[in-house]
């Protein structure tokens, strides 16, 4: 560490934002058992783990990291993924939606708007059990959506891992109530109050890498409902589709079914951030068929275990 | 230089137009974007309304839509070219006063909504008294709907003469009062042209430039709870400091410092972070302290300033939300979470219990139901470290959780040693 560098002591809201996650990590680790962190890859969990490095440096992180692997995710993220994990030194848990279904733990959707993404809350619920995990710690925001404007930093689960909107702990202070019974776990969320341009802001104020596919970029895609999805091998179209080469960057890296580009030109992170500001529609609007098929979406997603 | 954070509170009964005034400052300081606003069109126009329902906004669950009621906190983000907002958007009604505690816990402002046809009400009372209980800085009593009584300045007046002696009696002295409407966009946003009576700033100028503690680190002593130990060993030789985050206050590199409850004195020998070392830490952030003496410090103990130390001490005095329906008993024994100390307490006395619509106090009840609001004394298995809530919001308070449910059941805030 550099000697008696002062810093720039004046407290700005991103500054205040680490302070209360890294906070929020720290207060994790020590009064769980066993707290696992979900890293995708994605803007957020990159976030989450200059965080941890921020809470934890210069030991170890004191837990694992996990990821959902759908089987459909961009190779650009999976390869930034992993070399990722890599520089930091520390072990990534992969557990992989394919293998459920090879469990027959869940059934594969077929046709042309098959997805994964709901198969995936029984893969993570899965790795959590098998894992002993009571803490899963992930990059969930509340200006995401609407039902999770309402959930809490700590948000419990049932032993069916159900999440009930209606019985949450009231979360006073910063004073974390963090005891739950056997079986039980607790998704955190230390990026509760965070927007996405928060997030983009920080990644520009910290020099983080993002995988390629957040910058604009030219791809195969097609049209559907609006949005432009990626075209992968295998990817059945409907009458009327076509595949085009179109220049898009990705504002959110779920899984490739049901995650959309947006048509930019933004190449650098200052680029996506003046572009963030200048943006008319929300993020999960814009990129997110999963939240498009009804009014309370990923209300009921969340209830029976959903990310 | 104020921080570019605010977070403040919104409480309002049911009818007094609270969502709507979120969804008027977010629409009006354009943070509405398309596709939110085309849901809230939708809806609108299939509950055959004719104009946006700006309150649909900020309904999130699908229980509140079919109830057209807010059942929770919810948090919302927005931000003007000054400040970003965090707003903690509570329900009014009754059986929901913990979650307002909840919301009023982290603000630095609430605003209180008034109907400009009714006046205070006993739940506007109710809402006054929480803010003022729960320490919240700077409170904006908002007469809203002034649209309904034709942008009145006399009734405006009147309504504010009127709640001004309660406020008064619970202490609340830094108060600006803002006649608007939510539904209109009167003196939200914009000031209204439909009440040139109205000299002062519109409600948003105001959130923009009201100031937070954190602005004055210097006047509060410092307080720095261990959080979690950071301990490298090997080769590279022992590492060992003491991480958390600064409650209050500012702490230098070199300063002496007291280790409580133990009471052992040191030195900081450094205050670093990932980011590098430091000469000074302000409030509120997350950093790691080192010591100069081979003290073994653990989680729950407290760093802090030599001049002005808090109480260390096993017997408390507190006000107490009860937030859970099992009602609470003197004799009962609670887990109690402290800065980051955990432990247990048992529950002496019920001193008294509050009723928030006189003020007054009834001495000795034998419970204090869900709701309720009172004043206890309890014991701590454990010796706290610890300052009145009056003095330090992050010292000051503790929740109790019921051992047998897990359940967050108390909101303590220390009055005072016994």
């Amino acid at each position: 560490m550099s000697s008696a560098s002062p810093p720039a002591t004046r407290l700005t809201h991103l500054r205040w934002l680490e302070a209360e996650a890294v906070h929020v990590l720290r207060e994790v680790v020590a009064t769980f058992d066993r707290p696992v962190l979900l890293f995708s890859g994605g803007k957020d969990s990159i976030v989450l783990l200059r965080l941890a490095e921020k809470a934890f440096r210069p030991a170890a992180f004191p837990f694992p990291l996990l990821h959902i692997d759908t089987g459909h995710n961009f190779v650009e993220a999976l390869e930034f993924r992993d070399r990722r994990v890599a520089e930091l030194g520390e072990r990534l848990i992969v557990a992989s939606v394919q293998d459920s279904i090879d469990q027959g733990r869940v059934k594969e959707e077929t046709g042309p708007r098959a997805s994964r993404n709901r198969l995936q809350t029984t893969t993570l619920l899965d790795a959590i059990a098998d894992g002993l995990f009571d803490a899963a710690i992930g990059g969930a925001r509340r200006d995401e959506e609407r039902s999770r404007a309402k959930e809490r930093i700590l948000s419990f689960r049932d032993e069916l891992g159900q999440w009930d909107p209606k019985s949450q702990r009231p979360e006073l202070w910063n004073l974390y109530n963090t005891q739950i019974h056997r079986g039980e776990h607790a998704r955190v969320f230390p990026l509760s109050n965070w927007t996405e341009l928060d997030v983009w802001e920080y990644i520009q104020a910290e020099g983080l890498e993002v995988p390629t596919i957040y910058f604009a970029h030219t791809r195969e895609v097609f049209t559907r409902d609006g949005m432009l999805y990626a075209y992968r091998e295998g990817q059945e179209l409907l009458p009327g589709e076509t595949v085009v080469h179109d220049t898009v960057r990705y504002r959110t890296v779920g899984d490739m079914t049901c995650t959309g580009g947006v048509r930019s030109s933004a190449s650098t992170v200052a680029q996506i951030v003046d572009e963030i500001v200048l943006t008319r529609i929300t993020e999960r609007g814009e990129t997110r068929a999963d939240d498009r098929t009804g009014e309370a979406a990923m209300e009921d997603r969340k209830k029976v275990g959903y990310f | 230089m104020t921080l570019d954070l605010l977070r403040f509170m919104t409480a309002g009964s049911v009818d007094d137009g609270k969502s709507t005034l979120i969804g008027r400052l977010l629409y009006d300081s354009e943070q509405i974007l398309d596709d939110q606003l085309e849901h809230v069109a939708d809806v609108s126009r299939r509950r055959g309304e004719e104009e946006i329902d700006l309150a649909l906004l900020t309904d999130g669950l699908r229980a509140e839509r079919e109830q057209g009621i807010t059942i929770d906190v919810a948090y919302r983000y927005f931000k003007t070219p000054a400040r970003r907002f965090i707003i903690a958007d509570c329900p009014g009604h009754q059986q929901y006063t913990r979650n307002m505690v909840t919301g009023a816990s982290t603000a630095d402002l609430a605003v209180v909504l008034l109907d400009a046809r009714r006046g205070a009400i006993e739940q506007s009372k109710r809402h006054a008294f929480i803010s003022a209980l729960l320490r919240i800085p700077h409170i904006v009593v908002a007469v809203n709907k002034m649209d309904l009584v034709d942008y009145d300045q006399e009734r405006f007046e009147e309504i504010v003469e009127d709640f001004a002696p309660f406020l008064e009696k619970l202490g609340i002295h830094d108060c600006l009062n803002i006649p608007i409407s939510a539904l209109r966009g009167d003196s939200v946003v914009h000031s209204s042209s439909n009440m040139p009576w109205y000299a002062g700033p519109t409600l948003l100028s105001h959130l923009e430039a009201v100031e937070v503690a954190y602005d004055h680190p210097d006047d509060v002593p410092a307080r720095f709870p261990v959080q979690w130990v950071i301990r490298v060993g090997g080769s590279r030789g022992e590492y060992r400091g003491y991480a958390g985050q600064l409650a209050s206050g500012a702490l230098h590199a070199g300063e002496e410092v007291l280790v409580l409850p133990a009471g052992h004195r040191t030195h900081i020998s450094a205050i670093e972070s990932y980011d590098g070392s430091f000469e000074e830490a302000v409030a509120p952030l997350s950093l790691t302290l080192r010591l100069e003496d081979e003290l073994d410090v653990a989680r729950g103990e407290l760093i802090c300033a030599v001049a002005d130390p808090p109480t260390v001490g096993h017997d408390l005095e507190a006000d107490i939300c009860w937030l859970a329906s099992e009602p609470l008993r003197a004799g009962a024994r609670y887990a109690l979470k402290h800065t980051t100390r955990s432990t247990t307490a048992v529950v002496g006395e019920l001193v008294n219990r509050v009723d928030v619509h006189t003020l007054e106090r009834e001495p000795a009840p034998a419970t204090l139901e869900l709701n309720d609001i009172g004043h206890i004394v309890l014991r701590a298995s454990a010796p706290l470290a610890f300052d009145a809530y009056a003095r330090n919001r992050r010292t000051g308070s503790f929740i109790l959780i019921d051992e047998a449910t897990n359940a967050t059941v108390g909101a303590g805030m220390i009055t005072a040693a016994t």
